[in-house]
């Protein structure tokens, strides 16, 4: 039954929905008059801070978003760039991190399916999944839960749609014990001329509903994305919706079917706040109105009202716009898909989202009102007092270590949640489907062929919430630097981003100042490596009882290879071969898996980023690469360079799994070994060719150390006399394979 | 040789099979759609892989009523040669043109991986470009392709040698280790009575090209190739 204007007044109703007394104010004065009931939901869904960016648009403009490469930016479904052939990719990242707190399975899956549509509204075939998880310690068991509902709930999914999950990152830390997150991010192909738009253009063309029936689900999952997780929230099942991934497949087809048709003027997924987000937003980027009769809304559920059918976050749905008298094309796809369609409005001229019941008006409010007229806030940022009392680690105390049982150390870390293989995640992911799939999920990142040309295509998903907390402004700029190297490593050349900005409440200045920090970083580091931004998520209030998650931005990026057989892989390709270190940042042990694993400390001073020597190392590895004359080359990353070298050797051709490294210098072994820096990769090459991977990287100012040889199956590191690490490689793999399995049974 | 892709709602390695068949090896390969009832003047009809109706109520059950069954069980009753991949397999089972189940694997999660399968049956139209104990390394994704099957007709299968692949280890030892969904005996793919009709887990199809991993998938398909053109085994 819908509420009575005066009750919403008398009772301050709106606060229920999540809106400020303000903000409520606001409204009233865009409409020159109280909204209804209907009206007041539709505008606190796009009001939400999820739909409305309210306390990230100020930040988030400082972004850079131009480029050579760039075909579509911000503002459209997701990014757009070239490829070269008259070809084009399209990539974005969502969160679906409340959702996954109460339900693992469905909302990971549901996630999926969000991220999956607004790739299809662009025009583009999916052909990747990628994703960016983030749990409490595996040692206790409701992180555990959350994380295998996760990885069931995007294998379940995405394994239907025959979508290969290629890549992705999976991080287990006490910052995310009450708040796990699941970015996922979606990447998709098509021609430029295919390039879709979410517009409602064309005075008098037809709005058409495609897919699913609409019911009650989900109605206000945005509001409930837009508040912190608290001892209700699993009250709050109703508000995650429940995903059918058959229909999902059904709708991408019937959607590229479609395509070839010509009549679909504009596209938009369905997601967050349903049938009012994706109405409004295509009539707004297109200037015009929109009107819509809610009683040819195909229904699952009986009774619903307007404010039901306006607010249901329903799955696999599309809204299209479609050419005045053309409806029967899309009627006749979507029967042979077998697929409800319905023709439940029209496009206007007057601006206005006109919403009937019947012959009744229900809801008629500014379609740019909702999606444009939010209040944007500017937040107070205060640096966090947290951040001044940091320490450094005290390096002389741990360069004092070095009796310790280097060997443990490195089988423990190998072995710990963080370090250890992925394969028991990857493996219930179809990642080959598709048969595009170069590299596979557990390199640096993922390569995919693109049929019938001679490309390939690299993708990664990056972001690193431990140094992000201890350093905000480099956490957000090693996301992107991270993300880079890893496409560089494949022999791709870094082509642009997406963001996921994962935070806790903007309202506290504490939160806000990691946020704009983090994205300042971000943005700097787009900028040094040439990487603009396309479009992105943001997603606050991740705390629980006032505790917020690590500041976590995630950063989904896309690399081209011109010629895919120069491809480089991690793995070792023949004993003998030398190993050499390009790049010597500056390392440290703050924020590592060694000081939280081993030392047992979790604040210190994470590694400096320098980002020209980013880019100077970037540049270096592509020219190697184009010279060919590296065997294999791999990011030094989490674990520092032990871990990086042995997981060079565990993926090693056979005859080729094992190292001999001496590491001297001016660091003693705990730091040699184990700490970590940005701005440095391994890579292994012919013995003749050792001196030109010195000349090309002296050329491009980077520094270059060797470092031992290729051995065929024992794992050694020396330093000056001394043997730190001496062991059969087969044994180190056995640790590093077995870790999550272990946890997990 | 003329390849019949069948295409239902939910399959998703149709479009992976057509592209072996044609950039690989070749094929004249069609899709066709699951409604249609005409598979007239093909040699080949391929069962493809996927989620077909979501794999709702179980993987295959609802394919197998596609107005294209009829066609393909009347197909397999006269000799021509039907091949069924991981879903195709299931629907196969579930038409009654293979005997067995396809239970969820014993480890209870999906599984994509390349496994080695050793080829216990060389003379099948499927295998004819194999040696007998030969072994393919292809990939797996499936979460429901443990085999079970009565004991009676086991027996029957064994004897027969209707067992055509079996999960095995690189030197080919058909033991608990390489088996990667508790199959019972290793079972990867068998053929019907008349050796016409076979359905198999992995993916071949998903190995015609060094560059996505391998291309041992060309040992099956290119057996279909040189069975049709040859006419025997």
């Amino acid at each position: 039954m819908a509420v009575r204007t005066e009750d919403i007044i008398h009772n301050c109703l709106w606060q229920e929905l999540g809106l400020k007394d303000s903000e409520y104010e606001r409204i009233e004065r865009l409409l020159g008059r109280h909204p209804n009931w209907t009206e007041l939901g539709m505008f606190s869904v796009l009001w939400s801070e999820h739909c409305g960016y309210k306390h990230s648009k100020t930040a988030l403009q400082s972004l850079p978003t131009q480029g050579e490469a760039i075909l579509v930016g911000p503002g459209e479904n997701a990014g757009v760039v070239d490829l070269g052939h008259g070809l084009a990719l399209t990539f974005k990242v969502e969160s679906h991190n409340h959702p996954i707190a109460i339900e693992p399975y469905q909302g990971a899956a549901t996630g999926i399916g969000g991220i999956v549509r607004d790739i299809l509204a662009m025009g583009a075939r999916p052909i990747a999944l990628l994703d960016s998880l983030r749990f409490g310690p595996l040692e206790a068991p409701w992180p555990r839960h959350i994380f295998s509902g996760v990885v069931a709930g995007i294998a379940g999914y995405g394994n239907c749609l025959g979508l290969p999950t290629v890549g992705g990152e999976t991080y287990f830390d006490e910052g995310y014990a009450h708040n796990p997150l699941c970015n996922v991010m979606c990447v998709g192909l098509m021609r430029h001329e295919d390039i879709q738009r979410g517009v409602a253009a064309g005075v008098g063309n037809s709005v058409m509903l495609l897919g699913h029936s609409t019911g009650r689900d989900g109605i206000h999952g945005c509001t409930f994305a837009s508040e912190e997780l608290g001892e209700n929230s699993p009250d709050r099942r109703p508000a995650v919706q429940v995903g059918d991934p058959f229909v999902e497949k059904l709708l991408i087809e019937a959607c590229l079917e479609l395509q070839r048709t010509d009549v679909v003027v504009g596209v938009q997924d369905m997601g967050a706040a349903g049938i009012t987000s994706s109405c409004a937003e295509t009539a707004s980027r297109a200037g015009t109105g929109i009107e819509i009769d809610v009683t040819k809304v195909p229904l699952r559920e009986k009774n619903m009202t307007p404010y039901d059918i306006m607010l249901s976050e329903s799955q696999e749905r599309m809204l299209l716009i479609v050419e005045r008298g053309k409806e029967n094309v899309v009627e006749e796809v979507a029967e042979r898909w077998g697929l409800h369609v319905a023709t439940i409005g029209r496009v206007t001229d007057d601006g206005l989202f006109r919403v009937y019941e019947g012959s009744e008006i229900v809801a008629e409010v500014p379609a740019r009102a909702l999606t444009d007229q939010a209040p944007i806030y500017r937040p107070l940022a205060e640096r966090p007092t947290y951040l001044d009392q940091l320490q450094p680690i005290d390096e002389k105390r741990v360069q004092s270590l070095t009796d310790r049982d280097h060997l443990k150390d490195l089988k423990t870390l190998l072995g710990s949640a963080n370090l250890a293989s992925r394969r028991w995640i990857y493996q219930q992911y179809d990642h080959m489907v598709r048969t595009d799939t170069v590299i596979p999920p557990g390199g640096d990142a993922a390569v995919l062929r693109v049929k019938g040309t001679s490309m390939g295509v690299a993708v990664s998903v990056d972001g690193n919430g431990r140094y992000t907390y201890l350093d905000p402004y480099t956490g957000g700029a090693a996301a992107v630097a991270e993300a880079a190297r890893n496409i560089v490593c494949t022999g791709g050349r870094p082509l642009a981003i997406t963001n996921c900005l994962n935070f806790g409440n903007p309202e506290k200045p504490g939160i806000y100042y990691q946020f704009a920090e983090a994205v300042r970083g971000m943005g700097d580091a787009c900028r040094a490596l040439g990487t603009p931004v396309t479009g992105g998520n943001v997603s606050f209030y991740n705390e629980s009882d006032g505790k917020a998650v690590y500041p976590t931005p995630v950063v989904g990026m896309v690399g081209l290879l011109l010629d895919i057989e120069k491809r480089l892989t991690v793995g070792f390709k023949r004993a003998g071969d030398i190993i050499v270190l390009l790049g010597d940042g500056p390392v440290a042990l703050g924020g590592s898996e060694y000081a939280q694993r081993i030392l047992n400390e979790l604040g210190g001073i994470p590694p400096a980023l320098d980002l020209e020597a980013e880019a100077a190392l970037c540049e270096a590895v592509l020219d190697m690469v184009q010279a060919r004359i590296l065997s294999s080359c791999h990011d030094v990353s989490d674990g520092g360079l032990a871990v990086a070298l042995a997981e060079c050797a565990f993926r090693g051709d056979a005859g080729a799994t094992g190292a001999k490294v001496h590491l001297e210098g001016d660091v003693a072994p705990p730091l040699a070994l184990f700490a970590e820096g940005h701005s440095r990769i391994v890579v292994s090459c012919a013995p003749p060719k050792v001196d030109e991977v010195v000349r090309r990287a002296q050329v491009k100012g980077v520094p270059v150390r060797i470092l031992g040889q290729v051995a065929s199956e024992r794992f050694s590191i020396f330093w000056a006399d001394d043997i730190l690490i001496d062991e059969d490689t087969n044994e180190l793999t056995r640790c590093w394979q077995e870790g999550i399995p272990c946890m997990m049974s | 040789m003329k390849c019949a892709v069948v295409v239902f709602p939910g399959s998703n390695c149709d479009a992976d099979v057509y592209h072996a068949l044609t950039d690989d090896l070749g094929v004249d390969a069609h899709y066709v759609w699951h409604r249609e009832s005409d598979i007239t003047g093909y040699d080949v009809v391929v069962l493809p892989g996927g989620f077909s109706y979501g794999d709702y109520l179980r993987a295959g059950a609802i394919a197998r009523f596609s107005p294209v069954m009829v066609s393909v069980q009347r197909f397999a009753q006269r000799g021509g040669l039907v091949l069924g991949i991981c879903n195709g397999f299931q629907i196969l089972v579930e038409a009654g043109l293979l005997p067995g189940a396809l239970l969820k694997n014993d480890n209870l999660q999906f599984r994509c991986e390349w496994t080695t399968l050793r080829v216990d049956n060389h003379c099948t139209p499927f295998t004819s470009r194999c040696r007998k104990g030969q072994v393919l390394s292809l990939p797996i994704a499936h979460g429901e392709g443990r085999y079970h099957v009565d004991s009676d007709t086991l027996k029957e299968w064994n004897d027969a040698g209707r067992i055509v692949f079996r999960y095995a280890t690189a030197e080919g030892d058909a033991c608990r280790e390489a088996n990667p969904n508790g199959s019972l005996h290793n079972i990867a793919g068998i053929v019907n009575r008349e050796g016409n009709v076979l359905g198999m887990m992995p993916h071949p199809e998903r190995a015609t090209n060094s560059l996505v991993g391998g291309e041992d998938g060309r040992w099956v398909l290119g057996s279909l190739v040189d069975y049709v053109e040859r006419g025997c085994v």
